[in-house]
């Protein structure tokens, strides 16, 4: 079933309808095999991707170099709870190579970025540094391509 | 002032325009048009095989080539033909590289029949072939191929369809427009009756990656037939690679060599940009082929399911990516069909006589298109249906 999640990973908006049609299934197949896979965490949410910059909408994305020290037992595992628990925190990955953990947030300004890292997140107790990259153009993300709608051109010819 | 009726060649000037094109005009002309009628991938060519495109030329790879194609993707050519379909070339004495598979066909054309040959097209098929059979002052012989048969062609009616002027007999599967294929069972007997006989069997491939639920059989691959088989093919379908113009041909020795002499006069080789691109698409390209016919493969069940469920019967169609509705039942030649669809409910596909004569009562529907795009154009083919059925 592996093909259903490689599908609904690129389009959510397909209905269990049209999935069955598809992969010639059972409807009511595919609908069991959809909410087994949100049981089991293995499909966590369904979102929209959108294009932000297309809109009046104002915000900053920075992507955070953290280093930690690891803590006895637990590892990186507790610091990285405390930081991605919030809610301005899109992402967080443990890094191999020259950092720890890699913070992708999200805040209105470069100023509530700033004020975040510096009060919340430097401040946790083992985090030993954090370099700041601000998001300067999103060209692509999720696998999508962010930019013009592409029209379709192309020719009638046989 | 020059008198064109007299300069234009009589045989051109009698070529009737293709009746596709006909139809497309009428569509140019409209607006917010839905429409399932391009017969190209809806994909773009994927970017390792664009980007050794851009390399060749950054790095000054702005020379011709030899004439059959560099040897480095005529190599390829008969690499993937003999991994995937059991084929056997020789790169350097049985294969050209062509300006896609339309100029594969008409080399293979020309260097094969003189004036008075008799051609067997199966019909309905791509347009090319009897007007450029006539252009060799060869006639043209359609032979009806029919729904209840899934458009295979049958041995009976070649057998009834062949003369001692039969010179060349094409073989367009899998099928534009009707998405039929032929297996190797069905092959076999057309194999069998074709095998003793001097005659060619032109193979148009071009679709060959795009079978749905088991490998396309070349009839080359069947015994005794290598030897009186050009088989013509190309990157535009399986590769997504229309824009590149790059096919190529497999016959033997002394068929490649009558056609090389030809295509080195008439188009002394393929792009080279293009050619870089194509060993690319062998060489790493066939995961890329295997995710773009899996998705072609959903959107055929989608739009067959889709199709009967409003009441427009077709037959399954196992290859390329088109489909074949019946529309008889609604009681209007094809070409009132479609023109309603188009006009009435801004959809458009194609009148099936545009592909022969035997095509009227049908219509082409192309599934190079993605499910938004199919689910709209489906609902806006059941409002024209109930409104014909009302």
């Amino acid at each position: 079933m592996n093909e259903l999640l490689k599908i609904l990973e690129e389009n959510a908006t397909l209905t269990p309808e049209q999935l069955s049609v598809m992969l010639n299934k059972e409807t009511g197949d595919i609908r069991k095999q959809i909410e087994e896979y949100e049981k089991e965490g293995v499909i966590l949410g369904y979102q929209t991707l959108i294009d932000w910059d297309k809109t009046d909408r104002e915000y900053v994305t920075a992507v955070i170099e953290v280093k930690i020290m690891p803590q006895r037992d637990r590892g990186f595992d507790k610091i990285a709870e405390r930081i991605y628990n919030y809610p301005e925190v899109k992402s967080l990955y443990l890094m191999s190579g020259a950092f720890d953990l890699c913070v992708i947030l999200e805040g209105r300004t470069m100023r509530e970025v700033a004020y975040f890292v510096a009060q919340k997140l430097a401040t946790i107790e083992f985090v030993t540094s954090t370099a700041t990259h601000f998001v300067l153009r999103k060209y692509k993300d999720k696998g999508v391509i962010y930019g013009a709608v592409e029209e379709d051109q192309r020719g009638n010819l046989n | 002032m020059l008198d064109y009726e007299k300069i234009i060649n009589p045989v051109v000037a009698k070529m009737p325009p293709s009746g596709i094109r006909k139809f497309f005009d009428l569509l140019d002309t409209m607006d917010d048009v839905v429409g399932l009628t391009v017969g190209q991938p809806d994909f773009v060519t994927p970017w390792h095989i664009r980007e050794e495109g851009i390399e060749s030329i950054s790095t000054g790879k702005t020379y011709y080539t030899s004439n059959a194609g560099l040897l480095a993707l005529r190599r390829e050519i008969t690499s993937y033909l003999q991994r995937r379909f059991s084929l056997n070339y020789s790169p350097e004495k049985e294969t050209v590289v062509t300006v896609g598979g339309s100029e594969a066909i008409d080399m293979a054309m020309r260097a094969v029949l003189a004036p008075g040959d008799e051609v067997i097209i199966p019909e309905p098929c791509f347009v090319c072939y009897a007007p450029l059979a006539s252009l060799c002052g060869a006639v043209p012989k359609p032979v009806v191929t029919r729904n209840e048969d899934q458009f295979k062609l049958k041995a009976e009616d070649l057998e009834k369809a062949l003369t001692p002027r039969t010179k060349l007999v094409v073989l367009p599967y899998p099928n534009n427009p009707t998405g039929a294929v032929m297996t190797r069972e069905d092959l076999i007997p057309i194999a069998d009756l074709l095998r003793d006989k001097q005659i060619v069997v032109l193979s148009d491939e071009i679709y060959c990656e795009m079978t749905y639920g088991f490998l396309h059989t070349s009839i080359a691959s069947l015994p005794g037939m290598r030897e009186r088989t050009i088989i013509a093919s190309g990157f535009s379908k399986a590769f997504a690679m229309t824009g590149w113009r790059l096919g190529y041909l497999c016959a033997p020795e002394p068929l490649a060599k009558a056609i090389l002499k030809l295509h080195q006069y008439a188009i002394m080789c393929a792009s080279t940009a293009s050619q870089f691109a194509g060993i690319e698409a062998l060489k790493n390209g066939e995961e890329d082929v295997r995710n773009m016919v899996s998705e072609y493969d959903r959107r055929r069940r989608y739009i067959y399911n889709g199709l009967h469920s409003i009441g427009l019967e077709a037959f399954e169609p196992e290859g390329a990516f088109y489909i074949y509705p019946d529309i008889r039942p609604f009681g209007l030649s094809s070409a009132e069909f479609c023109e309603r669809l188009l006009y009435e409910y801004k959809c458009a596909i194609v009148p099936g006589p545009a592909f022969g004569a035997c095509g009227e009562g049908f219509a082409r529907i192309s599934y190079a298109y993605s499910v938004k795009h199919i689910t709209e154009a489906l609902s806006r083919i059941e409002a024209f249906v109930k409104h014909l059925r009302a």
